[in-house]
């Protein structure tokens, strides 16, 4: 019994990373229409910010987080600005290549720069122990900043007049024009809140586990099935869906081989897009 | 007049004893330069390295009266499949390669394996232990390694030892290789009476086994055994630690035999691997280097010590060379013909290859020995040979703390 509690707590910790990464890829969507393939590489760009500020300025690996979430957010505006700005409003295969070009240049040039060899960054604090079971420290404070940091997004997003502005250009661009919204630099702000935020999961999962340049694909798959879960579009609902997420596999590892646990969770991707295309969190069925 | 000077240059070319054209032989590989397999990749490319611009510096290998210098043809393989299909078809078709040494890994040589039975040219394959591939009626392929089946036999023993009544719990990667190492795991574990608690597959690009511990936990286990690669193998390592398991021992493949893993810090400590080859070792060879001189050429090449991969990847230019000049040609069937009557011992150990059709090609010679991270006197990792007891370097430490 507590091993299946232990792995439940584990399961919806990983989860609310997993929900912060989804929410950097639905806030794009939802913005600006934009699929953003280039969302696992940032995701590994934030892993290797957190490794070098942690290693070469002696930064405590969490007064990092701030400076990765900064320096996600000007990653993010200048890619828009270089390779999604010309491309917004055309059809969905161009905004796709686009990202998927930027995502492989990121991918090679880390390659070429850090190879492929796993990175850690050295974090320790003491876990919670119950019944033989141990809960690290680490993964406990992670999951609660990686909340904190979705809540922060949250409250932007609805409390601030940038923020306001971000929803009044996702709810209609042309309207929010008219009503003075200067739209194309608000979603190149938006653009980089999405990087920023998929900068810090990043970050919080280098805290977490040894990575590589590759690393941010398996987290990219992960944010799919998020977002899906949580309604495209939907920050809110992300955070939840990754929680969700993080609860199945807590909740199904206990029973299955750990090898089963992709094949479930696609099985719900495919399931989900096909009864709830709108998402779980959302009001309404597909048509 | 240029005429005249052409001819004479043409006579004196046929007339002069003793200038030979420079002949070169092309043996082609692939690497896993990146990629999830790079950290255990590199260092056998390395090996294969040392090797060549060793036996290219004394002169080349010898042939009959001629001597042949060694040009490799390589690429990144990025440790995938479908380019090592592609790149070793490349290599022999483009590069002209006349003979193969494997990619790194099981997986990857099975890939391979096809394209060099496809054009018959001889594979010496190394950091490639599953047997498998060795069963499918294949005649030119070599193995280096000691099968998969027999990799964690070693630690079971230890374990048997000190500890008849341990309850043992098998964690390891869901590729060709771990899998078939378990397989071996679990049936030497029946045959000598232990109990295996837990057996459990893992994906291999797995970052998160804190479910999988839990469930090593919930098993009762006092001995983990299995692992994978490198990448999965630390990452496995440090959470085994993070989560404060009380092991009394773990064992886990490939990962702890590289200096790498010494990064880990404590979490390496105590933590065991089956081994291929340690510096330690110190057989008679009847050719080439000894392991100290081995040692000593590799550290100063590439400023870090030698592993199991290195190693592999030096002996597989070891034991192309020897055959080929046991041939006296570079026909593939007469170096074929070469290997198959090998029996030899190397700084790497004994090396024979079964000659018969059901399973040619796999290795029958070679036995491991099974090495631990332990502390020296200055509290320094340092890896030591722990079984068997006749190769001993250190004993082995168990319970682990």
């Amino acid at each position: 019994m507590y091993g299946i509690l232990a792995s439940v707590i584990n399961g919806l910790l990983v989860g609310a990373i997993y929900g912060l990464a989804g929410v950097g890829l639905t806030l794009i969507f939802g913005v600006m229409k934009v699929i953003n393939l280039a969302h696992g590489a940032m995701i590994a760009l934030g892993m290797f910010g957190l490794y070098f500020l942690a290693a070469y300025l002696g930064l405590n690996p969490y007064a990092a987080l701030p400076v990765v979430l900064a320096g996600g957010f000007v990653v993010g505006v200048v890619v828009y600005w270089i390779a999604v700005h010309r491309v917004i409003g055309r059809a969905e295969l161009m905004s796709l290549l686009a990202t998927f070009a930027v995502s492989m240049i990121v991918i090679g040039l880390g390659t070429a720069a850090w190879s492929t060899s796993p990175f850690n960054v050295h974090v320790s604090l003491p876990g919670v122990s119950f019944g033989g079971y141990t809960i690290p420290g680490h993964h406990i404070l992670a999951s609660v900043l990686a909340i904190v940091v979705a809540g922060a997004l949250y409250a932007f997003l609805y409390y601030t007049r940038l923020g306001k502005g971000i929803r009044a250009v996702a709810n209609n661009r042309e309207a929010a024009e008219l009503m003075g919204i200067p739209s194309s630099r608000l979603l190149a702000v938006a653009f980089g809140l999405g990087i920023a935020v998929a900068a810090a999961s990043g970050a919080l999962i280098a805290t977490l586990f040894p990575f590589t340049i590759l690393s941010g694909a398996s987290y990219e798959l992960k944010s799919f099935v998020v977002t899906v879960l949580g309604g495209l579009g939907n920050p809110a609902g992300a955070l939840l869906g990754g929680l969700l997420l993080g609860f199945i596999e807590g909740s199904v590892t206990p029973f299955i081989s750990g090898s089963w646990t992709p094949v479930v969770e696609f099985t719900l991707f495919v399931v989900i897009l096909i009864f709830f295309p709108q998402g779980l969190f959302r009001v309404g069925r597909g048509r | 007049m240029r005429k005249l000077i052409l001819a004479l240059l043409v006579a004196a070319s046929l007339t002069l004893p003793g200038v030979v054209a420079a002949k070169d032989i092309v043996i082609g590989f692939t690497a896993s330069e990146t990629g999830r397999l790079n950290a255990d990749s590199i260092p056998q490319m390395h090996g294969f390295e040392l090797w060549q611009k060793q036996v290219n510096s004394n002169g080349g290998i010898q042939v009959g009266d001629q001597h042949y210098k060694v040009r490799f043809a390589h690429y990144d393989d990025q440790s995938k499949s479908n380019r090592v299909q592609q790149l070793y078809a490349r290599l022999v078709t483009d590069d002209g390669a006349d003979f193969l040494f494997s990619p790194y890994s099981s997986g990857l040589t099975a890939t391979a394996a096809v394209i060099s039975e496809q054009y018959g040219k001889p594979m010496i394959t190394t950091g490639a232990a599953e047997g498998k591939t060795y069963t499918l009626g294949n005649r030119y392929l070599f193995q280096l390694y000691t099968p998969a089946d027999q990799y964690l036999a070693s630690s079971l023993d230890a374990v048997k030892q000190k500890d008849p009544n341990a309850k043992v719990a098998l964690v390891y990667s869901n590729d060709g290789f771990s899998t078939a190492a378990a397989q071996g795991a679990k049936d030497h574990a029946k045959k000598l009476g232990l109990n295996v608690v837990l057996d459990e597959a893992y994906d291999p690009s797995t970052s998160d086994f804190s479910s999988i511990l839990n469930k090593v936990v919930s098993s009762g286990a006092d001995v983990l055994i299995g692992g994978g690669h490198f990448a999965d193998g630390s990452t496995l390592a440090r959470q085994l630690q993070e989560q404060d398991l009380n092991l009394k021992m773990i064992t886990l493949l490939v990962a702890p035999d590289t200096q790498k893993f010494a990064d880990l810090g404590d979490a390496a400590y105590g933590v065991s691997v089956p081994s291929q080859w340690e510096p330690a070792a110190a057989f008679k060879p009847d050719f080439g280097p000894t392991s100290e001189a081995f040692t000593k050429a590799y550290q100063q090449a590439y400023d870090a010590t030698p592993g199991y991969h290195a190693a592999g990847g030096y002996a597989a230019g070891l034991v192309l060379q020897h055959a080929i000049e046991q041939a006296g040609s570079i026909d593939a069937d007469k170096v074929v013909a070469a290997l198959n009557d090998m029996d030899a011992t190397i700084f790497y150990g004994h090396v024979k290859f079964a000659s018969e059709q059901s399973r040619h090609g796999l290795q029958v010679g070679h036995s491991m020995v099974l090495a631990q991270w332990q502390k020296d006197s200055s509290g320094k990792l340092t890896k030591e040979v722990v079984w068997p007891g006749s190769a001993q370097t250190a004993p082995l430490l168990y319970p682990i703390k």
